[in-house]
Order: C-alpha cells, then structure tokens, then sequence
C-alpha cells in the first residue's frame, strides 16, 4: 500500500505525463520530498519558504490540507491526496 | 406577506428541515431555501447590497452602465437591479455555461461578452478586468472582492439562520466567492461557540483547471481562511448524486451546487453521528434545477449525467 498523488494537467511535465503517482511518509512534507526524488521540480512548484504556494491547493481524501495542519498533516498509507491550481470554478 | 415591491422581499426564505436525509433525531439536517429569492437565487442578497452600496458611495448616477464578471446568478441578480434602477448590465460569461443563462440575462436586457471556456471563471475575470481599464466609464461591482457581498450575508441571511435555528452546530455553503460562507461564517462564529464553517467547493473537470501556469490561479479577495474550520472538494458525481437525492427524499428541485454541499453536510452528520454528538447543520440550496435542466442533470443515469456535465461549469 502507498499514497496515492493526483496530478493537475498543468503540473505532469514533472511526472512523465502520469495522472497520479504513488508516494510514502508520515506527513505531507514527508510525502512530497519523497516525491521529489522521483519527480524532481515538483516540490518547489507546491512549496515555497512560506509553505504551499498561495494559488496551490492540497486535498487529504477530499479536506483541504490548510485544515488539516498544512505540510504537517498526517498521512498514511491508502490516503488520496489531490493537487489542483486554485481557480474562480463555476458560475458565480 | 406583503412587500412594497419585489427588491423588498428579498431574503428572509425558509428553512426547512431534511427529515429523510438526517441520519438520527439528534442529527439533523436543514436547507435554506435561496431559490425563494426574486429572481430565485442567493445572489439577489448580494447583488441588492453591492448596488446600494455604489449608489451610497456615488459611482452609479442614472444611465450608467454595470459590468460584471458573471457566468450566472450573480449576472441574473444585478441584470434585474439593473433594469428596475435604470442601468446597462455587460456580463462576461465563459462560453461552457448553460442556455438557460443566457436566455434570462438577455430578458432582463443585459449584453454578454463571452470568455474563453478554457480558464472557466478565471478567463472571465481576467477579460472583465480589461475591459474595465478600458473603458473607464463602466462600474465593475466585483462581486469577488467587494465587501458587500459578504456583508449582505452578515446582515440577513446569518441572522436568519440564527433566528430559526438557535442550535445550530454547523453551517454548510459552496464556496464560489466566498461572500455567503464569510459573510454567515463571521456573524455565527462571533454568537455560537465552536460553530462549524464549512465550505464545500465544486471540484470540475480537467478543462476548468487548464491554466498556463500555477501563477495563474485566482483566490477571491473576500476569502479568508481563518473564517472556515474545514474545506471539501466535492466531485461532480457526489454533487449530482446529492443533487437527486435531494430530489428523491426531499422534495427539493436545486441546483447542482446544493447537492455538493448536502455532500459535506452529509460527511459532517456522518461524524457527529459516529462521535455520539448532537448536531444541527444547516446548508445552503443556493438555486433551483430549472437553469440547469439543459445540462441534462436529472435525465438518465447518474453516470450518463455525469458524463453529459463533463467540462460544464456546474456551480
């Protein structure tokens, strides 16, 4: 068992064009440095020196990870995690 | 009840109890019927706000002309304002919206400059923005940043909920501009400990996320996170399937974006249930089905309607 790491569009130069890519550690930084050293590039374009980028969102099986305790967020094994660039969405 | 006019008998809409959809006596759940608004969304509460705002403020003398990034309610509010005070109403919408949209804004007289569907709302901000610039004379309201739309939630519709539903635990809205879950979520918090704030935000198909670059994203200037306890990103099958049990079990014919917070509500009874917590948790049917019939939501199977909604923008 893994963690499961879904890819927006925009971001897959960085997995080979893979939609969702498998990952381990026991937060979310953990998981996303173990990530960089398969997909290098990647972590920087979700994490600056703040934390995750202002127009980056992370989901923990659908919660945002910013209520969760941002790249503190426990994470285990059969957990989904889903990237996706913040946008104004539908019909306001 | 009577009204002196149409404008003045907005707000105050009903909330109903979800007998059917609540998992215990203790566990309930409730809607705020929006679609009771005049011109059958939430937005006639902001819109109303954002224009008496700008007339207070002087920006609107008669003749003038409105401009509003829009790809629905919003536009569908102001355009009626709009026609009742004396002013043009520009929409810009991107192109993946539903007919029916259309159709109201031009009966209620408004132009609609199209943006690509690409980019979905973010296109159609950026291209307002321009042609603001452009054309100086036009008053952009922006309902994304524009502290009246909040605040059009802080003065009515919080304190009806309030007001009809004292013990209340939670209060469930979608997140588009934020300005109903800021607006509700500030008056709550301030009169009931440990309130819940809870947004729950569409999650579309790839198309709608096709930006260039992650520089490109847009968060609405009226959000802020500190307002929420917690943040659902919610499929379009979970928001149809919620949609049609709201349909089934309810009685309730809402639009789509009410189905994705019934999804959260749903989520957050489940927990209080399992914790052996009472809970009252009130969600927001922010419109009704009828715009979104063209879509092809409530014909078929789930499936074949998620299929149909692929690339739409369903809230």
């Amino acid at each position: 068992m893994a963690i499961e790491v879904r890819i927006p569009t925009i971001l897959r130069t960085y997995t080979g064009g893979a939609k969702s890519v498998e990952g381990s550690g026991a937060t979310l930084a953990d998981l996303l440095a173990d990530l960089e050293s398969r997909h290098g590039g990647l972590q920087g374009r979700l994490v600056d020196d703040a934390g995750l980028r202002r127009f980056v969102n992370v989901y923990l099986n659908d919660e945002d990870v910013r209520f969760l305790g941002g790249l503190s967020a426990p994470v285990k094994d059969g957990d989904t995690v889903t990237v996706l660039p913040a946008v104004a969405g539908g019909t306001r | 009840m009577r009204y002196d006019s149409l404008l003045d008998s907005a707000g105050r809409t009903p909330l109903v109890g979800l007998p059917a959809l609540s998992p215990a006596p203790d566990v309930r759940l409730w809607a705020k019927l929006e679609e009771r608004n005049p011109t059958g969304s939430v937005k006639d509460r902001a819109a109303l706000f954002m224009v008496d705002k700008a007339e207070k403020d002087g920006l609107l003398a008669p003749g003038a002309t409105l401009l509003e990034p829009t790809s629905g309610n919003t536009g569908i509010s102001l355009a009626m304002v709009a026609r009742l005070r004396g002013y043009a109403m520009i929409c810009v919408m991107p192109e993946n919206t539903s007919a029916e949209r259309r159709q109201l804004l031009e009966m209620y007289g408004a132009s609609i400059i199209s943006s690509p569907a690409a980019g979905g709302s973010n296109e159609a901000v950026r291209v307002a923005r321009r042609l603001a610039e452009q054309n100086p004379d036009w008053v952009m309201l922006y309902q994304y940043g524009n502290e009246a739309n909040a605040r059009a939630h802080y003065e009515t519709t919080g304190p009806e909920l309030l007001a009809d539903l004292p013990e209340i635990t939670a209060f469930v809205a979608g997140l588009g501009t934020s300005g109903t879950i800021m607006g509700v979520g500030r008056f709550l918090r301030e009169r009931v400990p440990g309130v819940q704030i809870v947004a729950a935000e569409p999650r579309y198909g790839e198309l709608v996320y096709g930006l260039r670059n992650m520089d490109e994203g847009f968060v609405p200037e009226l959000y802020d996170s500190s307002v929420l306890t917690s943040r659902i990103s919610v499929t379009s099958s979970d928001a149809l399937r919620r949609t049609r049990e709201l349909l089934d079990l309810e009685g309730i014919f809402a639009g789509i974006s009410s189905g994705c917070a019934l999804h959260a509500a749903l989520a957050l009874a489940a927990k209080a249930r399992s914790a052996g917590e009472r809970a009252d948790i009130a969600l927001v049917v922010a419109d009704g089905g009828w715009k979104y019939l063209s879509t092809g939501a409530y014909a078929g199977t789930l499936a074949e309607a998620e299929a149909r909604l692929e690339g739409q923008l369903w809230a």
